[in-house]
């Protein structure tokens, strides 16, 4: 069977303009469609996780249905097609950040969280040693910084941060002093909490001429901004299929082939060695290596399809239609909420991505996404797994409305109705 | 939006404005305990004094959202000037009012309340610590509710399952409190 055509057919032409045409788009996403309390779903929360294109579904459904088997062990018809499948989404998903040899350098992961864990328990463990250095960032979510709190227990390396200026850019003013000594930056290539997007190229060229690696969490930026590992010039880039239009349950580690080829196995099990002897093992190569036990299959095929939906689409012009929105929303705000309402981080939009973290006067962020809820807006209220950065924002928890594809400006404009609406409540 | 004022009834609205015992007891001789709402980085400083078997002062500082302020506010209004029995029976009523949208889901019997009721509480008072485990299991029901007074207004909260972490953050630090002043 061959697989489906993922094709935003019409959803991919652009308006007259040449811009995303988001009404078309919207009617690609089943999810839209829904009321809660009697009003149209309006879904910001895209940053926690994005919703599904009927293609994408479709895809897995129709693997599902036509060629389900295990991948890399039979060798009858379907397996086969199940195999040719799942490595085919490898395929697309490596083009999709510009990977050279994708067949060799992505690795398919639980999510960014796995992905990031995989380096530092693989590439850490086997590279750094005591009174190493890791900088990372007071941007980084839970999963850029969890992973090396634990390395730094176990092996007592040395974390050391990058801070922050007023506007919530990341503080380059004395970089190559931060990275004397370091063997590995960690830096997110946009906040998930502020939308800040950190010049990676630069930082990655700063930290190669000091001797380090670079890890790039992209778990934001991938499905948002058009991302290419040469260009950022990283070395490994993390990132998660389901914020990017795929299923929850897979994601992919992108890393330089020779680096892949030097890394011990994170998890034991099937599929990922050459050979196994009672004594031993010997691992297979990357990035086998690194796929243990039996893979989520139809959700690499979820994957694949997202990426090409979001291929379709086009990326620049994701990120044109999700810059255009994001400054309409800041306006707005402004305009119409003015001291009232504070919006957190960089405040020009070319600056920063879709991922508007708000304080509403001093009414709390549960409560606000709480009356929220009740116009039908999805906000995510909370510390968005960077309690280090709420820290240094002086807050516990902010709202966080995320733009993405499918968004535009009536949801915006229903957001900011349903803030004056919590304000009235909380006057 | 029924669901909602339910939620964010009136005297749950003028605690959070004004919420009572705000601060922090000088400790020692207070008892300090920390708590934490990790789904929403609420945080709460429960100083808790206990003299004589009663809870003599309780203060509570901290961030959070107007479920768990209110509700603390609401608490330390409760439990001030009572014993520690009484403190204790108390946070297991509570606790049971939260848990009985998901029992009266689960059986709907009423006997089962009733019978709670008329227990009181007591029969497991005298297994001291049982309070500690935080769950709530079992006692409590709708008699038990009517005892509340204020802090029933807390009872739309069990309409929305997330934020009940909300309103049991400060119950928890004081059941932390009372487990520090016994031991």
């Amino acid at each position: 069977m061959t697989p489906p055509t993922v094709s935003p057919t019409a959803a991919a032409t652009p308006n007259p303009a040449g811009e995303l045409d988001v009404e078309t788009l919207r009617k690609d996403f089943p999810l839209l469609a829904r009321t809660v309390h009697g009003r149209p779903l309006v879904y910001l929360d895209s940053a926690s996780s994005s919703l599904q294109p009927r293609q994408v579904l479709a895809a897995m459904e129709q693997y599902y249905e036509t060629c389900h088997a295990n991948v890399h062990r039979g060798v009858y018809t379907t397996a086969e097609e199940a195999t040719a499948r799942y490595e085919g989404a490898r395929t697309s998903v490596g083009r999709f950040v510009g990977a050279r040899d994708p067949e060799r350098e992505i690795v398919f992961v639980k999510n960014a969280t796995e992905a990031l864990n995989l380096v530092a328990r693989s590439w850490g463990a086997a590279n750094l040693h005591q009174g190493d250095t890791v900088l990372l960032t007071e941007l980084e979510h839970h999963a850029n910084l969890v992973p090396w709190l634990m390395l730094a227990e176990q092996t007592g390396i040395k974390l050391r941060y990058l801070g922050l200026d007023a506007d919530g850019r990341l503080d380059l003013s004395d970089l190559d002093r931060k990275l004397e000594g370091v063997k590995l930056v960690a830096v997110s290539a946009m906040s998930n909490v502020l939308g800040t997007i950190p010049p990676v190229t630069t930082i990655a060229e700063a930290a190669h001429a000091a001797g380090a690696l670079v890890v790039a969490d992209g778990a934001q930026a991938v499905p948002h901004l058009p991302v290419d590992v040469q260009a950022l010039g990283v070395d490994f880039l993390a990132f998660s299929a389901h914020k990017m239009h795929g299923p929850t349950g897979i994601g992919a580690l992108w890393a330089r082939a020779e680096l892949l080829d030097s890394m011990p196995p994170f998890l034991g099990g099937g599929g990922m060695i050459l050979d196994v002897r009672t004594d031993g093992f010997l691992p297979a190569d990357p990035p086998h290596r690194f796929e243990a036990g039996t893979p989520p299959i139809a959700e690499a095929v979820g994957f694949g399809a997202a990426v090409d939906y979001l291929t379709a689409l086009g990326m620049p012009r994701v990120r044109a239609h999700e810059e255009r929105l994001t400054e309409y929303a800041m306006d707005a705000i402004a305009d119409r909420l003015g001291e009232d309402c504070k919006v957190f981080g960089p405040p020009a939009a070319p600056d920063r991505g879709g991922v508007l973290s708000l304080g509403f006067r001093d009414v709390h962020p549960h409560d606000l996404a709480q009356v929220l809820d009740q116009y039908g807006v999805c906000v995510r209220p909370g510390h968005h797994c960077a309690k280090p950065l709420m820290r240094v924002l002086g807050v516990t928890a902010t709202a966080r409305a995320s733009i993405g594809t499918y968004n535009d400006e009536h949801d915006i404009d229903t957001l900011i109705e349903g803030l004056i609406g919590a304000g009235r409540l909380f006057s | 939006m029924t669901d909602l004022e339910d939620l964010y009834r009136e005297i749950i609205l003028d605690h959070y404005r004004s919420p009572r015992n705000r601060g922090e007891l000088e400790s020692p001789p207070a008892h300090r305990v920390e708590g934490f709402n990790p789904l929403c980085g609420d945080e709460i400083v429960l100083t808790l004094l206990a003299e004589g078997g009663q809870v003599t002062d309780i203060k509570f500082a901290g961030s959070g959202c107007s479920i768990s302020q209110s509700s603390a506010s609401l608490m330390s209004s409760a439990v001030k000037g009572k014993t520690l029995e009484e403190a204790r029976r108390l946070i297991r009523t509570f606790k049971s009012m939260m848990s009985i949208h998901e029992a009266a889901l689960a059986d709907g019997d009423d006997d089962d309340e009733a019978d709670d009721g008329d227990d009181g509480g007591e029969g497991r008072n005298g297994s001291g610590g049982n309070g500690s485990g935080g769950n709530g299991s079992g006692g409590g029901g709708l008699a038990d509710v009517r005892k509340l007074g204020e802090l029933a207004a807390l009872q739309g909260v069990v309409k929305f399952p997330v934020r009940i972490k909300c309103a049991t953050l400060s119950w928890n630090a004081l059941t932390q409190a009372l487990d520090e002043v016994d031991g």
